[in-house]
């Protein structure tokens, strides 16, 4: 099978690098303000401490860990993807370094009306709050940017299809086109929240904004988002942790199913963001209730297959007895540690989510701390500490060195782990206690609210944590360019243990889901955002926070 | 280990997943039907610009208010940056009924130890009823940032028992916050 080892060539580790490189470059600046907000909460007067400085700073993370560092790391990942396992140049360098730069500038423009002030409305920017027009611009240009790697993604795939009539598509890249029509479907509400919406309002065209269209359409956006951001995790999870553990993939085909799963139930699901908004009625809110709970369904299949991948890899390796076999595996690799400690951290968010999107349970937690615990387990834990590993997989591959020792990199990942815990755990009991998110200080001199202290000083220890660990892992991949070189740069994705000859052309292309999906988006949000021209709604006053109202 | 022995496992696996989804999804499915729990979702407009001349959301009719059939309507405003009112007496063991909207902004209304919660979105009437089965103060933030102000921006529920619900003679209730 010539297409599991690959030759890095085609000209691309440049765009590659430059991807992930800037990724992880805003993640570590992203890591350092968060760390500083959660001294602010702690009530310890850090320096600089301000609302103005502090919702700023809430704003530059959640729009770098939201829109930027994941979107990068995954366009990057992706073209990583399409000419490794497809073992084909991509179909159009310029385009996607047309991309690139779109993202880039996207990225400063959305930034410095932060740094200045003028886009502080945190990165859901719900209106009527409006920021600088500058900020809308820059976050639509990182979309942009990002939907030219959509299409490159869908052609390569198309162009190999061509090439290779009647021949499965290598699990890793279904798994990226899955992504990239995923985060197609996913950009459209809130690409046409920005432009018909916001930034008409933030140059002062209207001063009147459907403040409920636009939370609906920012829901469309805002469930699916997390799959995208999850979905080079199990694209790991599926093509190499199983290679990394030394055996080979339980089956290909349930990688199929999940990855169309995925991309069917992420998306007509996102209005359990809006359970409790007064805009919208019982009905669609129960349909997309029900939605969300099949979203679980990908995740337990996958959890299933990953978990006796690793089994076989035990056993060959010696173990034995009903457990035998997780000792035996190989710990000492960063990819099989990550994806362990990833699966536990989606167990714990996972059970969090499931009380998020249970229709009554959610008004217990809705806003509250709980909800951050849940992002932060669910993304920054179980899918960053992937990336990181991911990175440490491939990066190592582009510049054709190895790491002389990698205990540096477990350290990273178990600093992580720990960290997210150590964070997280407190946030949920703080959320059941009622403690809201996003509030920059809180009145400890209230004795309620003092006995809430101790747990967020507990979750800044955990925080700090984390912050260690991202400038370690910045350590990681700034000291492995003067490693060993090894001359090797072939790419190995996990084999299946029956791979498949021929799959069925459903299992093969995307055609069919999109049109499913389709139908699911208009059932799902057809009369919900229809509503809104339907009913006599009344509008909001814009209220501009760059120039005071 | 042969293909069809992958397959059959999976087949299980399947299945009992599928199974632990269709009980998620009937605990929902009962708890929502047969026991009518809902979430907030009275889709009822009203012009945010024009709250201060709207009869029911008029600064003299906001607080706690006993209706004449004997339930209690509580009425508020949400603005940048505090609730009108600020304390909000509430009886013990009875239903409250909380009709919450806002003239400016997005606003969060949380009471705390308690599963009332909803947003406040301008243009839109929240309401939402609840029963406090036990007397003490609750902490009510507000949880969606509303700008710079957002964080100073909380009141105070007082579930009274029986001696201490005191409301005047037209049926109105408040309370003053300590200090």
């Amino acid at each position: 099978m010539p297409a599991e080892r690959q030759a890095v060539n085609y000209r691309v580790k440049n765009l590659i690098l430059a991807h992930i490189g800037v990724s992880f470059a805003t993640l570590a600046a992203a890591a350092v303000l968060g760390a500083w907000q959660m001294t602010v909460r702690t009530g310890v007067n850090p320096p600089f401490a301000t609302p103005e400085t502090y919702f700023a700073s809430v704003s530059a993370h959640g729009t770098i860990m939201g829109y930027v560092m994941p979107t990068l790391f995954t366009m990057g990942f992706g073209y990583f993807v399409a000419v490794t396992a497809l073992d084909q140049p991509l179909p159009s360098m310029r385009l996607a370094w047309a991309g690139f730069w779109l993202a880039a500038v996207g990225i400063v423009a959305a930034i410095i009306p932060i740094v200045m002030g003028k886009a502080t409305v945190l990165y859901t920017f719900y209106p009527p709050l409006t920021g600088s027009v500058f900020y809308y611009l820059g976050v639509l240009l990182v979309v942009v940017g990002s939907w030219f790697w959509v299409a490159l993604m869908i052609w390569a795939m198309a162009h190999w299809k061509r090439n290779n009539p009647g021949r499965p598509v290598p699990l890793a890249m279904f798994g990226t086109v899955a992504n990239a029509f995923l985060w197609l479907w996913t950009t459209g509400g809130v690409a046409v929240e920005i432009i018909f919406q916001l930034i008409p309002a933030s140059l002062g065209w209207t001063q009147m904004i459907d403040v409920g269209l636009a939370r609906t359409l920012f829901a469309w956006t805002l469930h699916p988002i997390v799959y995208f951001w999850l979905l080079p995790a199990y694209i790991a999870f599926y093509t190499i942790a199983p290679q990394a553990a030394g055996a080979r993939l339980y089956s290909d085909l349930m990688g199929r199913l999940s990855f169309i799963l995925l991309l069917l139930f992420s998306l007509p699901v996102g209005m359990h963001h809006l359970f409790m908004d007064p805009e919208h009625g019982t009905g669609f809110k129960f349909l997309q209730a029900m939605l969300t709970a099949l979203v679980v369904l990908p995740t337990f299949l996958t959890v299933f297959t990953i978990s006796a991948s690793m089994e076989i890899a035990g056993r060959l390796r010696g173990g034995k007895g009903l457990f035998g076999w997780i000792a035996a595996l190989p710990w000492d690799r960063p990819m099989v540690l990550a994806t362990c400690l990833s699966f536990v951290l989606l167990g714990f968010g996972g059970f969090g989510g499931v009380v998020n999107m249970a229709y009554a349970m959610n008004a217990m937690i809705h806003n509250t701390s709980w909800v951050t615990a849940h992002f932060h387990l669910i993304f920054g834990g179980a899918v960053v500490i992937m990336y990181f590993a991911i990175t440490y997989w491939i990066w190592p591959i582009l510049l054709e060195r190895e790491a002389a020792d990698v205990r540096p990199l477990r350290l990273q990942l178990w600093l992580w782990f720990i960290g997210i815990v150590i964070m997280t755990f407190p946030w949920h009991v703080l959320g059941l206690l009622g403690q809201p998110r996003r509030i920059a200080t809180f009145d400890y001199a209230n004795p309620v609210i003092a006995q809430w202290q101790p747990w967020v000083f507990v979750s800044m220890f955990g925080g700090y944590l984390m912050l260690v660990s991202a400038l370690l892992f910045v350590w990681n991949i700034a000291t492995l360019y003067r490693a060993r070189p090894v001359g090797d740069n072939r790419m190995h994705y996990a084999v299946a243990v029956y791979p498949p000859a021929r799959v069925p052309n459903a299992l093969n292309g995307f055609a069919l889901w999109n049109w499913l999906l389709l139908f699911l988006m208009v059932v799902a949000y057809g009369y919900p955002l229809g509503q809104f021209f339907l009913m006599d709604v009344y509008p909001g006053l814009v209220h501009r926070v760059d120039i005071g109202s | 280990m042969s293909e069809e022995t992958i397959r059959r496992s999976e087949l299980m696996w399947g299945a009992i997943a599928a199974f632990g989804v269709g009980i998620m999804a009937a605990v929902i499915v009962v708890s929502s039907f047969a026991m009518a729990i809902h979430p907030p979702s009275n889709v009822e407009t009203i012009d945010p610009t024009t709250l201060n001349t709207n009869s029911e959301f008029a600064e003299s009719n906001l607080g706690t208010r006993v209706n004449p059939d004997g339930s209690v309507t509580v009425r508020i405003v949400a603005t940048q940056f505090e609730f009108l009112p600020r304390c909000i007496p509430v009886p013990k063991d009875r239903q409250v009924t909380f009709r919450v909207t806002s003239p400016d902004v997005i606003h969060g209304f949380l009471i705390a130890g308690s599963n009332a919660n909803t947003m406040v979105v301008p243009g839109y009437v929240a309401q939402l009823r609840t029963v406090f089965s036990s007397a003490g103060d609750h902490l009510m933030p507000c949880h969606e940032f509303c700008g710079l102000g957002h964080s100073e921006m909380w009141a105070l529920v007082k579930v009274l028992d029986g001696a201490e619900w005191k409301p005047d003679a037209s049926g109105k209730a408040s309370c003053e916050l300590p200090r």
